[in-house]
């Protein structure tokens, strides 16, 4: 270079300045992704099933729920990450062969992945957990509300941020009582899911001191959507009763009682005023901005079982951005500690029960197009965390503190 | 031009001076986010005196040097709103960016830096020829904004990313960041320049820094009786000039913490409405106004007794609040 021509060379000199300069603001971003210190990789698996046909099949269920979620939680870790050298990335596997999805968290968990989000029915979780021990992997629940997985079965490396059902129907419970509504209709379906509902309905009545005046299941196979209003009054005759409440997780025949009862009495539970996780009609707290960046990623509303999953990979973020380390037994020794907290857009920080695993947290009350309260509601008190009073605490659970459990 | 002037100039001065007696009292201006107005009370008789449209989710407002000027941060319209304060007339706009919340003026009184909610980002606008200056990205949901009384440095905090982002005002750079407790909501600069404290909603604390050393000294947190510490969650902060006092409002805690601001000790709660989040003194420092969101309305603390004197009802939401003298 310094043997060239004067002139050339300082014109040369030039462009190569701005072709270094071009090439350190081009890279720039590049290379502190690449030099991040710590490279954390987060599993998605969702097991795919065939829905049944439903009656109230207007508005279908989204082919990607949960999975938005976890992506949108990757975003987020990483818009804080980039400022701490962490950066995160999303594995993301749904397959209609549980042991295809076997297979893959076997393929994952041996190339070092410590941390996986799981959309999947109870049964396949629990298999799936207990071939791996707590140092081997961190198992987030964002798929099933099965009440036996918090407080019978116990899995040492699972946390669950999904509620269960039981959190639901406390949380409609504790509506109802403070309404004075005590006298129930329950009205049900005869899925399993269903009937797993109507259990956790009977629980919570027997908290509060409510009374299933009758329960009702459902027959009928006649198209609901003409018969409706001849149908279901004479179908919910059953004495006096205050609220009729619904267990039709999947959405067969709930939508039709609504307005069309015996009795003019408000319709609850998996239909009516619901208790859900989430919903697009939640926006205190700084929720729109939640609802609004899903909404810009996904272009739809967000659902429980993706505020779930990005309430995992949130937890996983946070966790990682205060230990600096991404192994599943430190992650989850921090995550289950008094030190955990995440913000979550439910108006209170939210946290790990260390017994069962459980994600506290306020279950909202909605319809479809307003929030109608918040659980729990004023006045259900608890010595330590009012949240405790939704779902299993402590002396209700089988499952005994996890973090011993981990230490053995 | 030079010539024309001073007439003109006394003219105006001759008639403002005659029709408007009630000037001398101090006013403030209040923004209620689901109304989108703003409410102005005169701080004399503490009464609202009028109610003004501007565009859509008023937030963050703040006043320039000479209070000639009034900027809105007006959310979901995107932009900075200008409004002359005598005519009360919008006169223009700044390119805020998308989704403004919050925003600081620096000391030369043309740099406004604006936090970019939904975009993870910091606009700094030149307020004088309305171009933008830079963005800056920060994380996700930056909400609080405070430029150094010394003009060098500028904080941002990000509400999900639970960081505190400090930005170089010559280089428009994220020179540091201090991670803190969950949602940090608002900063606030010492007169000096020599601290500022930063509030952790969610976290419930209230971190004070030295700028200096960039360590957090003191981590503040507070306890109601009768109040679950969950819902203890601190936005606001407001320093007496004097360095006495600090006051920091708890959100739905409804009250607002007195606390010794050279000792750092909890002096007092004061009961105040609902859902309280900013605040703002009157010049003399002897009045401080809360907004209480859910309450709809402003309580009025005497500093010097340190009491709730009065509450002022204003519009649905209010959300800042800002006072001329």
């Amino acid at each position: 270079m310094q043997q060239k021509g004067q002139s050339t060379a300082s014109a040369k000199g030039s462009v190569l300045l701005c072709l270094l300069s071009c090439a350190i603001l081009l890279f720039a971003p590049w290379s502190a992704a690449e030099n991040a210190a710590l490279r954390v990789q987060v599993g998605y698996l969702e097991l795919l099933e065939e829905q049944p046909p439903l009656l109230s099949n207007v508005l279908p269920e989204p082919r990607d729920r949960g999975l938005q979620g976890a992506r949108l939680g990757i975003a987020d870790n990483n818009a804080g990450g980039r400022f701490l050298g962490q950066q995160f990335e999303l594995l993301n596997f749904r397959s209609d062969s549980p042991n295809a999805l076997i297979e893959r968290l076997d393929q994952w968990v041996s190339a070092g992945v410590s941390v996986v989000v799981a959309n999947l029915p109870a049964p396949l979780l629990s298999d799936l957990a207990q071939r791996y021990s707590t140092e081997q992997l961190l198992l987030f629940n964002a798929g099933s509300a099965d009440n036996a997985l918090r407080s019978q079965q116990c899995l040492a490396n699972v946390l669950h941020t999904l509620p269960s059902r039981a959190m639901l129907t406390d949380a409609l419970g504790q509506w109802l009582t403070q309404k004075k509504l005590r006298r129930w209709l329950v009205v049900e379906g005869a899925r399993p899911a269903d009937q797993e509902y109507v259990q956790s309905l009977q629980r919570t009545a027997q908290r509060y001191g409510s009374k299933i005046v009758a329960r009702k299941r459902w027959r009928f196979d006649s198209d609901l959507r003409r018969s409706a209003q001849r149908e279901v009054p004479l179908f919910t005759q059953a004495g006096d009763y205050d609220a009729v409440v619904v267990a039709d997780e999947l959405g067969d025949f709930g939508e039709f009682l609504l307005y069309n009862t015996w009795l003019p009495r408000p319709v609850v539970g998996t239909q009516g005023l619901t208790p859900v996780a989430w919903h697009r009609v939640v926006e205190q707290w700084g929720a729109a901005q939640l609802q609004r960046r899903f909404d810009r990623q996904a272009g739809r509303w967000m659902s429980s079982v993706d505020y779930a999953a990005w309430a995992a990979v949130r937890s996983v973020g946070e966790a990682v951005a205060a230990v600096g380390q991404t192994d599943a037994g430190t992650l989850r020794q921090h995550l289950l500690s008094d030190g955990f907290q995440l913000g979550g857009f439910k108006g209170r920080k939210l946290s790990y029960r260390p017994w069962n695993g459980q994600l506290r947290q306020p279950i909202a009350l909605v319809h479809p197009r307003a929030l109608v309260s918040q659980s729990p509601q004023e006045g259900f008190l608890h010595p330590q965390n009012e949240l405790d009073t939704l779902g299993f605490d402590r002396p209700e659970s089988q499952c005994q503190d996890l973090l011993a459990g981990a230490r053995r | 031009m030079k010539t024309c002037n001073p007439p003109l100039l006394a003219a105006v001065v001759t008639f403002s001076s005659l029709f408007a007696p009630l000037s001398q009292a101090s006013i403030a201006y209040v923004s209620n986010e689901k109304d989108n107005t703003l409410s102005l009370i005169d701080l004399d008789t503490l009464e609202v005196v009028e109610t003004i449209d501007v565009g859509q989710r008023p937030r963050g407002i703040t006043f320039n040097k000479d209070f000639s000027k009034l900027y809105i941060c007006a959310s979901d319209d995107d932009t900075v709103q200008v409004m002359d304060t005598g005519s009360h007339r919008i006169i223009g706009e700044l390119p805020s960016g998308e989704d403004p919340e919050q925003f600081a003026l620096h000391p030369d009184d043309r740099h406004l830096y604006i936090a970019n909610e939904d975009d993870a980002l910091v606009t700094v606008v030149d307020a004088e020829r309305s171009t933008v200056i830079a963005q800056i990205d920060v994380g996700v949901e930056p909400e609080g904004m405070a430029v150094s009384p010394r003009g060098d440095l500028a904080i941002n905090t990000s509400e999900t990313t639970s960081m505190l982002h400090w930005i170089d005002t010559r280089t428009h750079e994220v020179v540091h960041n201090t991670r803190v407790e969950q949602r940090p909501r608002h900063v606030e600069f010492t007169r000096d320049g020599s601290r500022f404290w930063a509030s952790s909603e969610i976290g419930g604390s209230v971190v004070v820094v030295d700028v200096d050393s960039r360590q957090v000294i003191k981590t503040l947190r507070f306890q109601i009786r009768g109040v679950h510490p969950d819902k203890v969650q601190p936005v606001g902060v407001k320093l007496t000039d004097d360095g006495k006092y600090a006051f920091v409002a708890l959100g739905p805690a409804n009250h607002v913490a007195v606390v010794d601001a050279r000792t750092f000790e909890v002096l007092d709660y004061l009961l105040v409405g609902r859902r309280v989040w900013h605040m703002a003194f009157n010049p003399q420092q002897t009045l401080l106004l809360t907004t209480n969101g859910v309450s709809g309305d402003i309580s009025v603390i005497d500093v010097d007794a340190m009491k709730v004197t009065r509450s002022v009802k204003v519009g649905r939401y209010p959300w800042g609040v800002a006072v001329k003298p």
